[in-house]
């Protein structure tokens, strides 16, 4: 029966995670966009939350509940809300472990999904995107090869926490297909190079990583002999990346209205004209369009529908969406967006980078 | 729980409505575009003979979804459709249910009939406060003078039936707002009249009148909503509540031709071999894809809005915000998507002979009627911001 309700327990875990983006992520964010890292008690409070262990069964160390994008897309918005750099932190271990918990071979499971249960936060991470312009994810430079096991090559940019993962899924292709390949940390041929320099999500530690001749066994290659769903992986990041990307066109939205409220110019405050008015409304109407239609699509995918078409329309509103809102909201506080001693501009640097990311988060 | 499944039986209406508009409203299209103000009297019997399926009154998700399907077939044929219209609405919201009985029952029986709404004046239209017609009290009377314009509907509800049509006057011009108040005006009242039908852009099926009141009598129970001047905003309740169900029926209207015209594009690009690849990144995409791919995402997104703000009133929760979002975005949806089919299809689009253009011209009049696109969004802001009308004018 159509409804716009979050059931209880949905409401209840955004209730949880709004109410950690609220007190713990906005008290630091803009110190570690400064500093370009996240302290550990972040982390680890996040990590108390539960909720990359939720969605592993109980077999495997973790809650069981059943795994839902829809869910994921509620809490990832909250978590971007609070900064999009801790949240794609928090959610990292999601990148190495969900295509496994919906995809992986038996033995995949057993061996893997119980490293990522453990009391502190673990990460584990995707290497997805590679560094040209052109970059394609159903065309992948980076060759798997067969040959007894798998042999990798190629170039990956944009691989968050690689450094301190416990293992990284490589896409790569093999024929004309996307595989994923899980690679274990320290894996010979595999290269993690320098941290990366980025315009926005400058506190979560990224990384590019080389494969040479890097070899990973049969056993590796996700789902086994016949592989994996890599459209499905593709759609429930890209719900992911929208649901992030609407937590932070939404603090934007908020912050610069607050603003416009308090703010007079001419007698008045800014926000009694429609100039600003208007830009303030927009950012609303489209916030909210962009939620619903991530939400049908995240619920398509619940539902293990084919949901290409959707997700794409969802990703691809979301990326123009959020960059209007972040740049709406500088735009309305003018000379005091553009200054750091205000949030707009790094939620603008941020918002920036939904068109480059691809496959970064995964829910 | 958040869930987008409608039930069969939902989905069934809404199936049933598109197959009528397919068979129905779409073949006779152009005809009635060319030639304004002429009866599509088949077509109207055929409505009335089938009021029962609630095509016009039903309400909630599952009425605009169907009010969505017959725009699908024309928007402006679906204008001409008999029933209680925006007038009925009015009454539904601010009316009792003694009123209900009075001015709503014809709506069931006998021959076709239509209701229309007169708010806009030829010094006002979104500034309704300023309004000049009067209702002045006289005994057990209200006798009403004045001049509306732009009448949707008003020839077919007044002319050609015993429908009706809802006036807004003023009861004391010095209480402003507060003074403001809707009267139901029955076919055939002495001193009513029916003036200029308008030539329009588009929705031609549709007619579009002037109506003059000169101290024309009516009943002093007319009155929808107390007789009383009290708060400033008490008046005015009425038309809001109204705003909260037409402007997302209005929403869905402007997505049904919208929708129109985007299929009619993949069908023609579908014809000449090019299939919409959705899962390509930006630098693989040809302008076409990425245009397409744009259009059809503004598109859901403006529907899902709009069911969204029927679902709440169903549900019984406010949604004054989300109704008009829903509407300004419907309305900007609608021009950038029909607009934007013309130019994709060039000299087709242009041309008469494809209904393209004719979606064009029909899809403006949604950012247009029952608050222009600006006026939507300026509710929008104050709601918002939590500012009222003298904060943020």
């Amino acid at each position: 029966m159509l409804s716009f309700s979050p059931s209880e327990e949905q409401q209840m875990i955004v209730n949880t995670v709004k109410q950690f983006a609220n007190d713990v992520m906005r008290k630091k964010f803009r110190e570690c966009d400064e500093e370009g890292q996240i302290p550990a008690e972040i982390i680890n409070t996040a990590w108390e939350l539960g909720l990359v262990v939720s969605c592993i069964p109980e077999e495997y160390g973790g809650a069981g509940w059943e795994h839902s994008a829809l869910t994921g897309t509620l809490l990832a918005e909250e978590l971007a809300w609070g900064d999009l750099s801790m949240a794609m932190h928090i959610l990292s271990p999601w990148l190495g472990v969900l295509p496994i918990v919906e995809m992986g071979t038996p033995e995949q499971k057993k061996k893997y999904l119980p490293a990522v249960c453990g009391g502190k936060f673990t990460a584990a991470t995707a290497a997805l995107i590679e560094p040209r312009f052109d970059f394609d994810h159903n065309d992948l430079g980076t060759i798997a090869k067969k040959n007894g096991g798998y042999v990798l090559n190629g170039e990956k940019c944009f691989v968050p926490l690689a450094q301190d993962s416990a293992f990284t899924l490589v896409y790569a292709r093999e024929g004309n297909a996307s595989q994923c390949f899980i690679v274990d940390k320290g894996a010979k041929g595999l290269k993690i190079g320098e941290r990366e320099k980025n315009m926005g999500i400058k506190a979560l530690a990224t990384y590019e990583l080389s494969l040479k001749d890097c070899k990973v066994p049969a056993e590796n290659k996700l789902g086994g002999e016949k592989g994996c769903d890599f459209k499905r992986l593709s759609n429930l990041s890209r719900v992911a990346l929208a649901a992030l990307a609407v937590g932070v066109a939404r603090g934007s939205f908020e912050f610069s209205r607050d603003y416009a409220r308090e703010r007079h110019a001419f007698g008045e405050p800014i926000g009694s004209r429609q100039a600003i008015a208007f830009m303030l409304a927009d950012m609303a109407i489209e916030i909210d369009a962009a939620r619903l239609l991530n939400w049908e699509a995240a619920w398509l995918l619940d539902k293990k529908a084919e949901a290409t078409r959707e997700c794409c329309l969802a990703k691809t509103y979301a990326d123009s969406m959020v960059m209007l809102c972040t740049d709406y909201g500088v735009q309305v506080m003018g000379g005091h967006g553009y200054v750091r001693d205000n949030p707009v501009e790094l939620w603008f640097r941020n918002g920036r980078g939904f068109v480059a990311f691809t496959g970064m988060a995964i829910v | 729980m958040i869930d987008f499944e409608l039930t069969a039986e939902e989905q069934a209406k809404i199936d049933e409505a598109h197959d009528i508009a397919q068979k129905y409203f779409r073949p006779i299209s152009r005809y009635y575009d060319e030639h304004e103000h002429e009866e599509p009297q088949d077509l109207i019997d055929f409505m009335w003979s089938n009021r029962s399926k609630g095509f016009v009154t039903g309400l909630g998700v599952v009425g605009a979804m169907m009010v969505e399907e017959l725009c699908w077939g024309d928007a402006g044929l679906y204008l001409t459709i008999p029933g209680p219209g925006l007038g009925g609405a009015a009454v539904f919201a601010a009316g009792t249910k003694e009123q209900w009985g009075k001015f709503l029952t014809r709506f069931g029986e006998g021959k076709p009939k239509w209701g229309a709404m007169a708010m806009t004046e030829p010094g006002c239209g979104s500034d309704t406060s300023a309004i000049q017609s009067t209702a002045t009290r006289d005994g057990d009377f209200w006798v009403l003078n004045g001049e509306k314009i732009f009448v949707t509907m008003g020839h077919r509800a007044l002319d050609l039936s015993e429908g009706i049509i809802v006036v807004w006057a003023s009861i004391d011009k010095s209480a402003g707002r507060a003074g403001m108040k809707s009267f139901v005006v029955e076919a055939g009242t002495p001193g009513m009249k029916v003036e200029k039908k308008e030539k329009k852009l588009g929705i031609k099926a549709s007619d579009t009148v002037t109506v003059t009141f000169d101290n024309c009598r009516i009943p002093f129970g007319n009155i929808l909503g107390k007789a009383e001047v009290k708060s400033k905003t008490e008046g005015f309740k009425g038309a809001m509540a109204t705003f909260d169900v037409t402007r997302p029926m209005v929403a869905a209207q402007a997505l049904g031709v919208t929708r129109a015209a985007l299929d009619m594009l993949r069908d023609e690009i579908d014809k000449r071999g090019i299939k919409i690849r959705y899962d390509l990144p930006r630098s693989k995409q040809t302008t076409l894809e990425h245009d397409f791919i744009e259009m059809e995402a503004n598109l859901r997104a403006a529907h899902l809005l709009m069911i969204r703000a029927m679902w709440q009133l169903g549900s019984g929760m406010s949604n004054a915000l989300e109704a008009s979002m829903s509407k300004a975005k419907a309305g900007r949806a609608a021009t950038l998507i029909t607009q934007r089919a013309v130019e994709l299809m060039g000299p087709l689009g242009y041309s008469r002979k494809y209904l393209f253009e004719k979606f064009m011209r029909d899809a403006k009049i949604n950012d247009i009627f029952e608050g222009t696109g600006q006026i939507n969004t300026l509710v929008v802001a104050r709601r918002v911001l939590g500012f009222t009308r003298d904060q943020l004018k």
